[in-house]
């Protein structure tokens, strides 16, 4: 399969679209039909207003954006900015403060995606065997979803205290006398991790419970009348079939994960010393300094970072 | 798989529940602990002496209801628009036949991958020409539809049967009043759902009301709670868990009523 796969995928009605073109090409002028396409229209009216001022256009906008030197005094004139080419581009390469973000975003999205991924399959497997209880702990599990990040924040700033936080007093039960957290350049950034799998883990079990539901009874028997053990039904069985889910699932988390901001800006503005500067606290900040050709840059390369590794993912996924 | 449940597993999924559930129990009990105790090393569980000062000094010290107010305001308002503007476009992709639907769809699809961040600085740029800056309408407008309602509603309503709908055809119904007559009363349960999940998205939206709600009066509770805990304050436990008590808890109660229909809607929208 080519790269070309991975988008079509994602959009696949597009494609579908060109291929059937020709077949499609049908009277389209006739008064009836004509009205009720514009009865249809008219129902996609309000939307598309909205989508073209509020997210359309500010794709295309920030892209020209990204090609000017625009900064925040330009705001009541945002056309009377000077190109800049790709100048923005090569400024990002050099600065070393967007290189950290690249990497701490890479590292959030490199062990945040499998960790959640990993966990939530586990509380789904584990759910779907349990008969009692079983929506105590779905919705427990599912809690930390729904619940505001600043709320969380606070909570989770307290429970990571060095001296008087929960966890280091449990750590300290055992005998481990734990890092200082978000106050460490090396701690910092696991803690941020483990709070966005704790954060993020209940949507994807939520979507890997519907998907067992799916992976037919028979095949289980069969495969025990086989021999085979638990382990083995859960490989050769129950992962087949939810293949298409974890796609899904692992591109709705890395899609997410690729723009982790919100953590970092509540827990740690970044910090200590850009442990936990990500791309998008990194495009924020350049917002915050005026720097909005630059900041319009910077967000674009994450754009194309989020395709890019979508595209691979559907590869990876549909092949083998 | 006719396989009784090993114990062990119920041990594993409960340390799993106290890990996903504790925090917030510890949050409410410290919530109503007095200053001194929150500080206490080792921390206590039970508070030794219970109080509700942090929560009165959430009124006194900060401009509580009028946040409540402005996060209600803009939640409900974001949820209306979706309700109508979503189930309008769904029913279309799902019922109607028109050039251009396939286009239309992936574009739709498409947008599911633009980050936040891409759409944000001339969003904001935009709004600040419309000079909407530190209004309601600024918070609201850009949050009006969303591609998730429109996946939800047009899956919705691609499983109701054609035939209700070439029915009211034949009786001469024009395709608003087949819509608002035959196809959303029959939506309850999908409509519920976009409900819900756009009313919590609203409530705890962050980014964009930090941004735009510049004057303290028109500061959304997470935005107040934030700007308070990133400030001079940030030692001022109490409080601040208390704030949190007083964010999650609307949410926390409508998850709990309705929370039937939270994993129904993920289940449909992530599957199909």
């Amino acid at each position: 399969m080519t790269a070309v796969t991975a988008p079509t995928a994602l959009g696949a009605p597009s494609t579908a679209a060109v291929v059937t073109a020709p077949a499609r090409r049908r009277p389209r002028l006739t008064p009836m039909r004509r009205r009720r396409a514009l009865v249809a229209w008219g129902f996609c009216l309000p939307f598309l207003v909205l989508f073209v001022t509020f997210t359309a256009g500010p794709v295309v906008a920030s892209l020209a954006m990204a090609l000017t030197d625009m900064r925040s005094a330009d705001l009541r004139s945002p056309f009377a900015v000077n190109s800049v080419g790709l100048g923005n581009f090569v400024q990002l390469l050099g600065d070393t403060r967007f290189l950290t973000s690249l990497r701490v975003t890479a590292v959030f999205v490199l062990v945040g995606v499998p960790l959640t991924l990993t966990l939530a399959l586990a509380a789904a497997v584990g759910l779907n065997r349990v008969s009692r209880l079983r929506s105590l702990f779905r919705v427990g599990y599912y809690l930390p979803v729904v619940t505001s990040i600043v709320a969380v924040a606070v909570v989770w700033r307290f429970l990571l205290q060095p001296d008087s936080g929960l966890v280091n007093t449990m750590l300290g039960l055992v005998g481990i006398a734990g890092p200082t957290w978000l106050d460490s350049t090396t701690w910092a950034l696991p803690a941020l991790i483990a709070m966005g799998a704790w954060r993020n883990l209940g949507t994807l079990m939520v979507i890997f419970l519907a998907g067992l539901q799916t992976v037919p009874r028979q095949e289980y028997e069969a495969a025990s009348l086989d021999g085979a053990n638990a382990w083995q039904q859960f490989r050769f069985v129950t992962l087949p079939t939810l293949r298409p889910v974890m796609l899904f699932g692992a591109v709705i988390t890395t899609i997410g994960y690729l723009q982790f901001f919100e953590e970092p800006f509540v827990m740690t503005q970044g910090g200590p010393l850009d442990s936990t500067l990500s791309v998008s606290y990194f495009v924020y900040q350049q917002f915050g300094f005026g720097n909005y050709g630059y900041a319009a840059a910077a967000s674009y390369v994450l754009f194309v970072c989020i395709v890019a590794l979508t595209a691979v993912q559907f590869r990876v996924f549909r092949e083998r | 798989m006719s396989v009784r449940t090993p114990r062990w597993l119920y041990g594993v999924l409960s340390l799993g529940l106290v890990v996903m559930v504790g925090p917030f129990v510890w949050m409410l009990l410290a919530s109503v602990k007095p200053e001194r105790e929150i500080r206490q090393v080792p921390p206590t569980w039970l508070p030794e002496t219970f109080t509700l000062e942090n929560y009165t000094a959430l009124f006194s010290r900060l401009d509580f209801p009028t946040f409540f107010t402005n996060s209600m305001l803009v939640a409900v308002a974001v949820t209306l628009g979706n309700l109508v503007f979503c189930s309008m476009v769904g029913y279309a992709l799902a019922k109607l036949d028109f050039p251009g639907k396939r286009t239309l769809f992936a574009l739709i699809v498409a947008t599911l991958m633009v980050p936040g961040m891409v759409v944000f600085i001339p969003q904001f740029v935009l709004v600040a020409n419309l000079g909407l800056v530190d209004t309601y309408p600024g918070l609201i407008l850009p949050f009006l539809v969303a591609p998730f309602g429109i996946f939800l509603m047009r899956q919705f309503i691609g499983g109701l049967p054609d035939e209700l709908i070439d029915a009211a055809r034949v009786d001469g119904a024009g395709e608003m009043r087949i819509f608002a007559r035959v196809v959303l009363p029959l939506c309850g349960p999908a409509l519920a759902t976009l409900a819900i999940l756009t009313f919590l998205g609203s409530w705890n939206n962050f980014l964009w009301p930090l941004v735009v709600a510049q004057s303290e009066d028109k500061y959304t509770l997470p935005i107040a709670l934030a700007l308070y805990a990133t400030g001079q304050n940030q030692t001022d436990f109490g409080l601040l868990l208390a704030g949190a008590v007083v964010v999650v808890t609307p949410v926390i109660v409508i998850f709990l009523a309705l929370q039937r229909h939270f994993t129904q809607g993920i289940a449909t929208t992530g599957i199909k």
